[in-house]
């Protein structure tokens, strides 16, 4: 096969990968920290896109500015659901909380098909159709833009459990939940915070999705499974495993798409899903057990 | 000499509850029964936004027939829509299909997707109910010898036959300018069938087609197909496939300045005013033949209007769900009642005329009706304009469109 279009395909499945990685990032954190599997991640990640679009739609603002008002509205969201539904509901324990954030996601798309009606919207800014050239490959520039941002992202985030207090408290919730109360760590607090940081990155993610894809009630669900699939790949509660499993499985379906067809090409995906879980459980940098 | 009892206020209440209790019998019985007819689109799920506008045209019709007096060989039956969801499942329309025989249907309208229609006509099939199909353009639907199965529109074979007509008329007209084509198509039942066909019929219009990629639903990136199309360089992409990966394959191939003579469909899930409203520069020039409503009539021009109104789009699902309650309406006029027999007998001999969409008088051979016929469209950058047949066009096609260069 032509090099050049094997360049094209990895370019294109690197900046795919960038996408699938913030929306696995948010969804890492809360597993990391909270040890559960948020149903509801989709469902917020389609709320967050219909409020991009309807800033830009209603009030002109750009998808990209929008990150200004939908990280902390997004934050804003997360931090209060956990304080006043989730925590509650799931009084400590782990299955609860999956079963409410499951209930959530159901209500939220419900909602979402009451409100906004079953319809797919797109939107279209002046920068749509701008191309840029990698080598031999011509990318759309919102494409581009989405890697950048999402990898500066994700950096910002590893260094904000790094080098900040309340990252440091994440960590130390995250491995060792009685022994962070001990030493005086307001553990509900930092869940709801983490769960907050979540919603935060979905926020971005939309900002960051909306000029390249369209938004409807459903649209959690075309990425859920792959990011759920980028979190088992890359290791629960890892970040360099979010950032390495997103491109790893952007890559898959980028060379999959090529070599077997857009049709079967997408298999890839789930067969990586099924042979991490036979073969390496905790995925690539997720702790050993 | 008589005598007179002055009414009191008690016997004029015994006499009123009196006449009350005997006379209320009566008048439920002069109510004819409301002729029910199952709504099964999917209003959820990834076709939601095609079931939203199939039940909002056929919601349309029974309002307007009801508004009219109801059926009136009937004694002015009204009609009453029973809500169905499929959630753009299989299962869920067949399972759906059973709770509304549980609860009188009469009739059913449906179901958008061939592959929903497909197995929920076979379950109305046991009961004998008659299964109108607005949209499903598989023609297995109407070839099973289901008797209780009645398609208005024309089906895939049809409709590629015609778009093969048209692209050719025109084709010739620019001078034969395209010679080759790429065919993109969804993996269902939809587009695996048009894109069968259309690669046994385009070498019957000279051109040869190239390539044929079949792609998932949900795609998340046409960004390969568009390398492999740029790499083939056909004259046309010809595209079979539903709305969301309709609008971002185009918004791909609009990117990547694929140069081509058209961006042509059949039955294009996602060339509507939408694509039109919300992308006008991927819209502009491209080509759809399919479903659309007379823009010379009056009363389809009314109807416009009244889903613009609502602020709705004016798509083919309304349109096509809303004649096929029209159809049935008048199928139930004419067998004067609701029986199934009566009424599949009715559908059967229709001859209905009254038309909002470009179409002759309805004639249903093994349940599909042989009047129908799409035309050629093509979108402005604030419109869509019928270019292909004459007699219903309303602008000349732009063929080949301009290149990106």
């Amino acid at each position: 096969m032509d090099a050049t279009i094997l360049a094209s395909a990895a370019i294109n499945g690197l900046l795919l990968g960038g996408i699938y990685t913030l929306v696995a990032s948010g969804l890492t954190l809360i597993y990391g920290v909270l040890h559960i599997i948020n149903f509801a991640h989709g469902s917020m990640l389609m709320l967050a896109m219909f409020g991009v679009f309807y800033l830009l739609t209603l009030l002109g603002i750009d998808p990209y500015l929008s990150l200004l008002i939908m990280v902390p509205a997004m934050f804003v969201l997360g931090y209060v659901l956990y304080k006043g539904l989730i925590g509650r509901l799931s009084s400590g324990k782990d299955e609860n909380i999956l079963l409410v954030t499951l209930g959530l996601s159901i209500l939220i798309e419900n909602l979402a098909l009451m409100f906004f009606k079953g319809d797919s919207r797109t939107i279209q800014v002046s920068y749509s159709d701008r191309m840029v050239e990698l080598g031999s490959t011509l990318v759309p520039l919102p494409k581009l833009i989405s890697f950048v941002v999402a990898m500066v992202i994700c950096i910002a985030l590893g260094l904000f459990m790094r080098r900040t207090d309340i990252g440091r408290a994440i960590r130390a919730v995250a491995k060792e939940r009685v022994g962070a109360r001990l030493v005086g760590i307001d553990v509900e607090r930092i869940y709801a915070i983490s769960y907050g940081i979540g919603l935060a990155t979905l926020g971005a993610a939309a900002c960051l999705l909306m000029p390249i894809f369209y938004v409807s009630p459903t649209i959690g669900h075309v990425f859920v499974l792959v990011a759920f699939t980028v979190v088992v790949l890359g290791g629960m509660g890892s970040f360099l495993g979010a950032v390495i499993g997103g491109l790893i499985i952007g890559l898959t379906e980028s060379f999959g798409g090529l070599f077997l067809g857009e049709s079967l090409g997408q298999i890839g995906i789930s067969l990586i899903f099924i042979l991490i879980l036979l073969f390496r459980p905790s995925g690539l940098f997720g702790a050993r057990q | 000499m008589t005598t007179s009892t002055p009414l009191s206020r008690r016997l004029i209440l015994q006499a009123g509850a009196a006449t009350a209790a005997l006379g209320a019998p009566g008048l439920l019985l002069a109510q004819p029964r409301p002729v029910k007819i199952g709504l099964v689109h999917p209003v959820s799920g990834g076709l939601a936004y095609s079931g939203s506008q199939s039940r909002m045209g056929a919601q349309m019709a029974i309002d307007e027939v009801n508004a009219a007096g109801g059926i009136r060989s009937m004694g002015g039956a009204r009609l009453e829509a029973l809500n169905g969801d499929s959630q753009s499942r299989p299962e869920v329309g067949v399972s759906e299909v059973e709770r509304m025989q549980q609860e009188g249907v009469s009739a059913y309208l449906g179901c958008f997707a061939s592959g929903i229609a497909l197995p929920a006509t076979q379950a109305a099939a046991k009961y004998n109910t008659p299964f109108l199909i607005d949209v499903g353009a598989s023609d297995l639907i109407v070839s099973r010898g289901l008797k209780n199965v009645f398609r208005l529109k024309p089906g895939f074979g049809a409709c590629v036959d015609d778009a093969m007509v048209a692209l050719g008329e025109i084709n010739r007209a620019a001078g034969g300018i395209a010679k080759t084509a790429v065919i993109v198509h969804e993996e269902s039942e939809f587009g695996t069938g048009t894109a069968k066909l259309l690669g046994s019929k385009l070498p019957g219009v000279n051109i040869q087609p190239l390539e044929t990629i079949k792609h998932a639903n949900p795609t998340r990136d046409f960004s390969n197909v568009a390398l492999r199309i740029k790499g083939l360089k056909p004259d046309l992409v010809i595209m079979s496939n539903y709305q969301n990966e309709y609008v971002l394959l185009a918004r791909t191939l609009h990117q990547q300045k694929v140069d081509v003579a058209a961006m042509f469909s059949v039955l294009g899930g996602g060339f509507n005013y939408k694509l039109v409203q919300e992308q006008p520069d991927i819209a502009l020039n491209m080509m759809d033949f399919n479903h659309w409503y007379n823009p010379k009539s009056a009363k389809a021009t009314a109807l416009r209007k009244a889903v613009e109104a609502k602020g709705g789009l004016f798509t083919f699902e309304v349109y096509m769900s809303y004649s096929a309650v029209m159809l049935y309406a008048d199928a139930l006029q004419r067998a004067g009642s609701a029986d199934k027999e009566k009424a599949i007998a009715a559908l059967e001999s229709s001859t209905w005329s009254d038309h909002i969409l470009p179409y002759g008088p309805t004639k249903f051979v093994n349940g599909q009706n042989q009047g129908g016929k799409g035309v050629l469209l093509q979108a402005t950058r604030t419109d869509i304009d019928v270019v292909w047949p004459n007699q219903f066009a309303s602008a000349k096609a732009v063929f080949p469109r301009p290149k990106f260069s």
